[in-house]
């Protein structure tokens, strides 16, 4: 054991190795394979006849996508409704965080933790129907709860796609931040508000820069599993569809297609991850 | 300083991401392809000659309720029986779509498939379904006519299946809130209808034959013969209908229970609808009816098809014989809500008006019911002339129109 | 050392202004009220005679209930999600850290992409990873699905939430602390074990339970990389949203597992917590 400890400790690129094999080995040989497989289809054809994909080259579902505006809304509605996800599910978990990790007792913590992830096991359709019961316009539970108080539910739509969202994947949000936080320095606090600094001075110079890759960590669930998600939109989203319906309905009969619409939220996520890294918050030390 | 670091870091996260992906793509060319290019007929697949012993299993992909073991409800069993007589253990994946269905035979892992109309054409010149030798089974014989040897379940007079039942699309509307009551699609199609905001339609690309069944009566000099028979021209036309129609539109629906629900609490009155959802919403106490307006409309009338690459083909027919059979299809008719396939089965349902309410054996009712069938590029109504939209366009079209 | 921090909680408790703590007890009774409404809905939707879960509920009814309980189809969903859920929460933490550190400690071609490549499966509609992945299995490998292919298409998009949480405390941590403990003498496997592991704790503690519950709420990945005799609760549940006869049982099976889930998810939290440093530095 101590030998394996020193050739490990004196090679460190065979402790690399040992780290990066069984998950790159899955990851880029057998998912990635598999994956490349399917978006290259976005560059061949179907046989009108038999729908089996044709191979030879040809950009004609790319410019097909990029000419109809159709394509052009549900991709900006759907990276809409990913920003605005992101953006809710921090500013409802960064207090809720905050005040577990900071404020409540040990015991009341592991409390709390457990009563944030609970919602997890009630699983997402029921969840999203229940969203549905409660917005459903004139007789739904919002109306019917709030109704007296003039309030009118948003009905089903781009809004009620982003609050069932945000319902979901807010313990997505909560316990990164939480994790982070926990580990916050309280002296560092202290000793904010003993150089005279004001509790949302030290929140925004002291707290929030320190918890950033959480946020960061946090942000990435919330943004990806809103920007492939369908089954919401499906369920509560009215009339409109987010760019996974697309997809949905575009993959069996004209996979060509559908991978070609499934290039978006790949790029979508180079990019956000391309913002991310130059924002330093990933920055190696 | 920081500023050279970043566009270090960028031109290395640039080489790294070209790298992976010629890497990717190299991979991917050395993988396995699809299946070779097109051919102009139908895929030569071998049908079984003889039944022999039972595998011991039999792999279905099936809609939800249609192969019911008990495990649901007690008192709802089609599978237990049949398992103990053959000895072929029922392994159910259920699909929730045309498409999750197709995509699933294409693995090849299953053997049998309850395909709906939109799909079967699919399976059968995709290659991944086989002929159905019908004198194998004996429950065929007691089939209604009307349904054997149709469009979208045979191909040149070559059986690809056996019909499981049928069902037709409805008008459903709020008999408390839509005055008069309405006896043409007309009602769904008015750009000047006073329920605009809360009309229905049916969520898939095969509602374009809906719109296009409404141009057969309102624009018959295009020449529409078969809704799902459609050339550019007419299949535009359509497309404008349907682009019409959406501000009217307050939900598309794909299942019953968001429809239903809908309907109950008046947030659509008016709009396609199945029979079955009509009984739901009737049930809870909600003010509804259903008709077939004056065009007539489209339906839908699913078949059993065995894959081509079947592991268990005996007790793959032994299968499709006993969903057949008028017990069981008896009881799927009525679990399900739809028209018994097997005309012996209305003297076997548990509600005796089950037939009459689904008009199972009346013939003349489903003369104007246009089944979902799948749009081929040769046009499904004989026309030589002219190239029809296949499928795959329908869906793209749909997309689009969605989105637009 | 308990003493100790006990003094440094009431220190704390000092600093943060009155006003601030009922400002953010408030904040957090608002978010625990959006999380639970949703779910009282469900509870009570159980006992809503209406099988189109429409309000308010006319009449209440305990039959959902009962034909729960004769139901043997969910004991047997719920059993394959629960073997699927730990099994593949298992691969991703063993994965996802070691991923984690090697693109946090080291410098090597590709380190860049791995993170858009780890968060693909999930930024991806279902239809797509499911797809590729059966592909993966059926023609790359040559596999027949089963719940060995769930459970490593769960892995597959489970190795993100471990990964992520990871990397955020890895750049926290910095090495300063592995560093003094091989000066002390321990080679890097007790290193590991001793120190760096524990201050991980949370946050692998974290990720695994978020991997969990994103592995035990997934349906479209499944339908495609689960074989023909395994069905998850989650697929379950789909179908009988489908079924018109008793849509509402779904409601009876996610209240149960609300209740009953509670204590596991305390009891891991104690787990961790005790086998952690504890301490706040």
């Amino acid at each position: 054991m101590q030998s394996i400890a020193n050739t490990m400790h004196k090679k460190p690129k065979l402790r690399l190795a040992a780290l990066l094999a069984a998950p790159i080995l899955w990851l880029v040989v057998a998912y990635l394979g598999a994956l490349a497989t399917l978006l290259v289809t976005a560059f061949f054809t179907i046989d009108s006849f038999t729908g089996n994909v044709v191979q030879s080259f040809n950009l004609g579902n790319f410019q097909d996508m990029l000419t109809d505006a159709a394509y052009k809304n549900v991709v900006l509605r759907t990276l809409g409704i990913a920003i605005s996800v992101t953006i809710i599910c921090t500013i409802l978990a960064i207090p809720m965080a905050f005040y577990m990790a900071k404020i409540a007792k040990p015991k009341s913590q592991k409390i709390l933790v457990a009563l944030i992830l609970t919602p997890l096991w009630a699983s997402y359709l029921v969840k999203i129907y229940a969203w549905r019961t409660m917005l459903e316009p004139g007789n739904g539970v919002l109306d019917w709860l709030l109704g007296p108080i003039g309030f009118n539910s948003p009905g089903f739509g781009g809004p009620a796609i982003i609050i069932g969202l945000s319902y979901l994947w807010l313990p997505y949000m909560i316990l990164p931040i939480y994790a982070g936080l926990e580990r916050l320095p309280n002296n560092l606090l202290d000793a904010s508000g003993d150089l005279g600094a004001h509790n949302w001075y030290t929140f925004r110079r002291v707290v929030l820069p320190l918890i950033f890759p959480s946020l960061v960590a946090g942000s990435m669930f919330t943004f990806s599993l809103s920007l492939g998600d369908y089954i919401t939109a499906t369920i509560i989203g009215g009339k409109l569809q987010m760019l996974g319906n697309v997809v949905y309905q575009n993959f069996s009969i004209n996979l060509p297609f559908a991978a070609t619409i499934a290039t978006i939220p790949v790029t979508i996520m180079a990019i956000y991850l391309w913002m991310v890294r130059r924002t330093g918050a990933l920055a190696s030390l | 300083m920081i500023k050279m670091e970043v566009q270090m870091h960028n031109k290395r996260l640039f080489s790294q991401i070209a790298v992976a992906s010629v890497a990717a793509l190299i991979l991917a060319g050395c993988s396995s392809s699809n299946d070779a290019a097109s051919s102009s007929g139908v895929p030569d697949v071998p049908m079984m000659e003889t039944l022999g012993e039972g595998e011991g299993q039999v792999n279905l992909v099936a809609w939800a309720g249609y192969v019911e073991n008990g495990s649901t409800d007690k008192n709802v069993d089609w599978v237990t029986g049949f398992e103990k007589e053959t000895g072929c253990k029922v392994n159910v994946k259920n699909g929730a779509t045309s498409d999750d269905m197709v995509a699933l035979m294409k693995t090849g892992e299953y053997d049998v498939v309850s395909a709906s109309g939109d799909a079967s054409l699919r399976l059968i010149y995709g290659g991944d379904v086989a002929p159905v030798n019908t004198d194998l089974i004996s429950n065929y014989a007691d089939i209604f006519e009307n349904l054997k040897q149709q469009q979208w379940n045979s191909v040149d007079g070559v059986s690809y299946g056996v019909p499981h039942g049928r069902g037709a699309n409805l008008l459903s509307y709020r008999t408390d809130i839509v005055k008069p009551a309405p006896t043409s699609w007309a009602s769904v199609f008015d750009v000047n209808s006073p329920y605009k905001g809360k009309i229905t339609a049916y969520d898939s690309p095969i509602y374009i034959a809906d719109a296009a069944l409404y141009l057969m009566a309102t624009q018959p000099d295009l020449g529409i013969k078969y809704p799902y028979a459609l050339d550019q021209k007419q299949f535009d036309a359509a497309i404008e209908v349907l682009k019409a129609q959406k501000p009217l539109i307050g939900e598309y629906w794909g299942d019953y229970l968001k429809h239903v629900a809908s309907l109950k609490s008046g947030g659509t009155v008016l709009g396609t609808t199945w029979q079955v959802n009509i009984n739901l919403a009737k049930s809870e106490g909600t003010k509804v009816e259903g008709i077939k307006p004056v065009e007539g409309s489209t339906g839908w009338s699913d078949t059993w098809m065995i894959s081509s690459k079947a592991k268990n083909p005996n007790c793959a027919y032994m299968w499709m014989n006993h969903i057949a059979s008028p017990a069981a299809n008896a009881g799927v008719a009525e679990w399900f809500g739809e028209a018994p396939s097997n005309a012996k089965s209305c003297d076997l349902t548990a509600d005796k008006n089950h037939c009459a309410t689904f008009h199972a054996a009346d013939d003349a009712y489903w003369e104007d019911v246009y089944y979902w069938n799948t749009p081929t590029e040769t046009c499904l109504d004989g026309r030589t002339d002219v190239k029809c939209l296949p499928y795959a366009e329908w869906v793209k079209a749909w997309s689009s129109l969605r989105n637009s | 050392m308990d003493g100790a921090s006990h003094r440094r909680t009431s220190e704390f408790v000092m600093t943060i202004s009155k006003n601030a703590r009922l400002l953010l007890a408030s904040l957090l009774g608002v978010g625990l009220a959006f999380i639970y409404v949703p779910l009282t809905v469900v509870v009570i939707n159980s006992f809503n005679s209406s099988r189109t879960f429409s309000w308010p509920p006319s009449e209440l009814t305990t039959k959902w209930w009962m034909m729960a309980l004769d139901n043997t189809g969910v004991r047997d969903a719920l059993k394959w999600s629960i073997i699927a859920g730990l099994s593949a929460t298992a691969i991703a933490l063993v994965l996802g850290t070691s991923l984690a550190f090697a693109v946090s400690r080291y410098n090597f071609f590709g380190r860049e992409v791995i993170s858009l490549l780890v968060v693909l499966p999930i930024s991806l509609p279902g239809v797509v990873t499911g797809i590729a992945l059966n592909n993966a299995f059926t023609k790359q490998l040559g596999m027949s699905t089963g719940l060995l292919t769930v459970v490593i298409g769960h892995a597959t998009f489970c190795i993100v939430v471990v990964y992520n949480n990871a990397v955020a405390r890895l750049r926290r941590m910095g090495t300063s602390l592995q560093e003094a403990s091989m000066d002390l003498g321990a080679n890097g496997f007790t290193t590991f074990r001793l120190v760096t592991l524990p201050n991980m704790a949370s946050a692998l503690l974290a990720g695994g339970l978020l991997a969990f519950g994103l592995s035990f709420d997934e349906i479209v990945v499944t339908t495609f990389t689960a074989g023909p005799g395994i069905q998850t609760l989650p697929i379950w549940i789909y179908n009988n949203l489908f079924r018109p006869n008793q849509t509402p049982i779904v409601n009876v099976v996610a209240a149960t597992l609300v209740f009953i889930s509670i204590v596991p998810i305390y009891l891991s939290q104690r787990l961790s917590s005790d086998s952690s440093s504890g301490g706040r530095f």
